[in-house]
């Protein structure tokens, strides 16, 4: 049975973080667990927690008024989920919908958005992981954008 | 019975269609057969033929069928303006001028002994079918095989259930995805560059095969690299306006290279150095 | 073998030779006098050659003078080349005849097709006459474009097959000409069945003659010759080497393919393109260029359709439409294509240039672009490739 700390270190993600930080997160990570069909956050919730998905898919939603949600992106294995816990206004922006039985280790936002405030290095190495994260999410969205496909 | 033979390659050879079958609200799916009743001509995968419907023109489509059962060719026809639209409209019964096959196709034979990654993008993933067929014909030949497939929404997804039914082969991956979910999907929503980090790649012994609009193969071509490909094991499936196929008209020069003899498949390595030359 | 022995006819038995070309069943084409041009077409006797005229060539200028004698061939290039006739403006391919499918009559679903291969031919094989040593080299590069590649170009070769060709070499230069500098002139290499050249002087108004080949040697043996003297092929040399000298422009082609697949963004392109009105002039008088389109035709009921061949240019909008649009919209990209195809692509796609030198680009141009120069401003633009 494969703990959480080396789950958390062999992820990309936490490469060449210091031992320190990865037990630190360790520590205010547990392993959850969505049925399908469940959401994990909604639109507008306070954002406190940040996911790492071991299985299942996520669907990435924006609520609108007259139909079903739509689906702008789903995560799956190996992605991390959610990044407005980090800055403010520390608010959910999108709905995520378990579309399949999903296992992820969710890590404590809050605490980690405290540490690094009072520590600028640790925060420095976090801010820079989620801007790798956020900048291929951008290029993908920007090439939905596009509608390659789409008859001109 | 006589077979379709190549002579004046400027001369079309009548073929029937045999069958029509819509794909998806927009794309149809046509199968020729020689009118005198022969074979058709034997194939490469990633080859072409001329269409020429009468009296309206000629179409470079690329042949999306099985190569070992080559009786028939296959076609898969997307309309998207008056030619194309009069070659889909056709009904069973009807003669279609054939030209071809014409071009360099995929490299199924280099890839023997390695895995292979076919990436596709829209009606992309027409021109590679005859790679997976080829690949799963002859499946102790080759390493795993990867499916990557993006279209624009579940409605414009092909061959669904040869989709599933390829999922399920030994060492076989296939991965699908839809720029746009709508309302009752369930699968994976995004471009399909997003699909990389799902598939079980070995980069150092794959061949890896694109084909979709040019941003698209420039945008997976990237991420392909970046996961440790050689540029010499990518190949893409380049598309120019075409008059002839045989380089005489030169319409379809890219650079130094007439794709229609040179390609349309060439390795990302002869590609690289012309891929963002604007209006080249 | 064909030795290469040379001969002296007097200029009135030119009017001889072309009697046996026509008694061999050949239809002699060569320059004559139209429009205020010297252009190809039929001859029907030597009174159709273009004799005592003479052209003036510069930079988007073009005009016929009067010369001081009554030489046949004492003009340099006019606007239109030999391929007018080995690779022609417009040719039927084939035709095809819709055969009723069942339904009512007029029905246009369904039914099949006969295919006939008729394509439009000359009557006779053709006779060259007049063919310049920048023209010869001009044949030998669409030789190798359309004869010598992955597939042949029936139409091409069959008119191939059958020409004659009668080289006249040049004694004078326009001062748009730069053969010399390109390799392929002025003086005549292998290829032509039969060379000649214009002499005056003290021997009198009479052609120096060679042999290229069996068929040339033959029919150069039917019309009354006399051997040549050593003034004779003198005076020939010495013509050749002053047409040589008069030339004013030349391309350096050190590097030339490097010089134009690594300047694709020199600010060079936005100055041509600012000038070119992308009218396709140059396309149609360069005597490589071999783009062509098809064209399908059918007649009102329907039933007969005609697939024709006609000559295309790069500078076209349309040239290069795909769905969605055409992938060279601008001026300056259709205009860097061309010059990059011609000099540089050519290089790698067939083995050598596609321009011989001819100048009729820079004379047919209507605002006077001239390749020369732009190459040359290429190059001093700090440009690489000047090894």
């Amino acid at each position: 049975m494969e703990t959480l700390e080396r789950i958390l270190a062999e992820h990309p993600f936490f490469a060449g973080l210091e031992s320190y930080y990865t037990g630190l997160l360790v520590g205010c990570g547990a392993n959850v667990r969505f049925q399908p069909g469940s959401y994990i956050f909604k639109e507008g919730e306070e954002a406190n927690e940040f996911y790492l998905i071991r299985s299942g898919r996520v669907a990435l939603e924006i609520f609108a008024p007259q139909h079903k949600p739509i689906v702008v992106e789903t995560l799956e294995e190996g992605d991390i989920l959610g990044w407005s816990w980090l800055l403010p206004p520390y608010l959910w922006k999108f709905h995520a919908h378990a579309m399949q039985d999903t296992r992820a280790i969710a890590l404590d936002g809050k605490c980690l958005r405290t540490k690094c405030e009072q520590n600028h290095d640790l925060g420095y190495e976090v801010l820079k992981r989620f801007a790798q994260i956020m900048e291929r999410r951008l290029e993908a969205a920007r090439l939905q954008l596009l509608d390659v496909y789409a008859v001109r | 019975m006589a077979t379709a033979v190549m002579t004046d390659p400027m001369l079309p050879q009548p073929y029937l269609v045999r069958e029509v079958s819509k794909e998806t609200p927009d794309t149809f799916t046509l199968k020729l057969a020689p009118e005198d009743g022969g074979s058709s001509s034997a194939f490469q995968p990633g080859q072409f033929s001329m269409l020429w419907v009468f009296g309206v023109g000629e179409l470079p489509i690329s042949i999306s069928g099985d190569p070992a059962k080559h009786e028939q060719l296959v076609y898969t026809v997307r309309s998207v303006g008056q030619a194309t639209n009069a070659f889909v409209s056709q009904s069973v019964g009807t003669g279609v001028g054939v030209r071809g096959p014409f071009g360099a196709g995929w490299p199924v034979e280099a890839a023997r002994g390695h895995d292979v990654i076919v990436v596709a993008g829209g009606i992309g993933l027409a021109p590679l079918r005859p790679v997976i067929y080829e690949v799963l014909h002859h499946r102790q030949d080759y390493g795993r095989l990867v499916v990557l497939y993006g279209a624009r929404s579940p409605r414009d997804l092909l061959y669904r259930k040869e989709l599933a039914a390829w999922a399920r082969h030994r060492d076989t991956q296939v991965l699908v995805t839809v720029d746009y979910g709508g309302m009752s999907w369930r699968g994976h929503v995004g471009v399909v560059t997003t699909l990389f980090k799902y598939a079980r790649l070995k980069p150092a012994n794959s061949v890896a095969m694109v084909c979709g609009p040019e941003i698209m193969m420039r945008f997976v071509t990237r991420e392909l690299v970046s996961h440790g490909m050689s540029h010499n094991d990518v190949y893409l499936s380049m598309e120019r306006n075409m008059k002839c196929a045989v380089g005489f008209c030169g319409h379809c020069q890219y650079g130094p290279h007439f794709i229609c003899k040179d390609g349309p498949v060439f390795p990302y390595e002869q590609m690289r150095p012309l891929l963002d030359k604007y209006e080249l | 073998m064909v030795e290469e022995v040379h001969a002296v006819f007097a200029a009135g038995e030119l009017a001889r030779l072309i009697e046996v070309l026509v008694r061999r069943g050949y239809a002699v084409v060569g320059p004559t006098v139209r429009d205020g041009a010297i252009v190809y077409d039929k001859l029907e006797s030597v009174r159709d050659l273009p004799a005592g005229w003479t052209d003036e060539q510069a930079a988007g200028y073009y005009r016929l003078k009067r010369r001081e004698d009554e030489a046949l061939f004492g003009y340099v290039v006019g606007p239109q080349s030999w391929k007018k006739y080995l690779h022609p403006a417009e040719v039927r391919l084939w035709s095809a005849e819709r055969l009723r499918g069942e339904g009512l009559p007029g029905e246009r679903q369904g039914g099949t097709f006969r295919i006939l291969n008729n394509e439009t031919k000359p009557q006779a094989p053709q006779a060259f006459l007049g063919v310049r040593a920048c023209e010869l080299a001009a044949i030998a590069v669409q030789d190798r474009v359309l004869l010598e590649d992955k597939y042949r170009d029936a139409v091409y070769g069959g008119r191939r097959a059958g020409a004659f060709l009668i080289a006249v070499e040049c004694t004078q230069s326009a001062a748009t000409c730069f053969c010399a500098s390109m390799g392929t002139g002025p003086a005549v290499g292998k290829g032509p069945d039969l060379v000649l050249t214009e002499l005056f002087g003290a021997g009198g108004h009479r052609f120096l003659a060679r042999a290229g080949s069996e068929r040339g040697a033959e029919v150069l043996a039917e019309i009354e010759t006399s051997p040549a003297q050593d003034a004779d092929t003198q005076a020939a040399e010495a013509g050749v080497k002053q047409a040589a000298a008069q030339q004013v422009r030349s391309i350096d082609n050190n590097g030339i393919k490097e010089l134009l697949y690594q300047n694709f963004d020199h600010p060079r392109w936005d100055h041509v393109a600012a000038r070119c009105l992308t009218c396709a002039n140059c396309t149609m008088v360069c005597p490589t260029c071999f783009c062509t389109t098809v064209e399908d035709v059918s007649d009102v009921t329907g039933d007969h359709a005609e697939r024709w061949r006609r000559w295309d240019s790069c500078f076209t909008q349309n040239f290069s439409y795909i769905h969605g649009g055409s992938v060279r919209t601008s001026t300056k990209a259709r205009y860097r294509q061309w010059m990059t195809h011609k000099l540089a692509s050519w290089i790698d796609q067939f083995g050598s240039s596609g321009c011989v030198g001819c100048g009729r680009c820079i004379t047919w141009c209507p605002v006077g672009i001239d390749i020369t120069e732009e190459v040359r401003a290429l190059r001093d633009g700090g440009g690489h490739g000047n090894s």
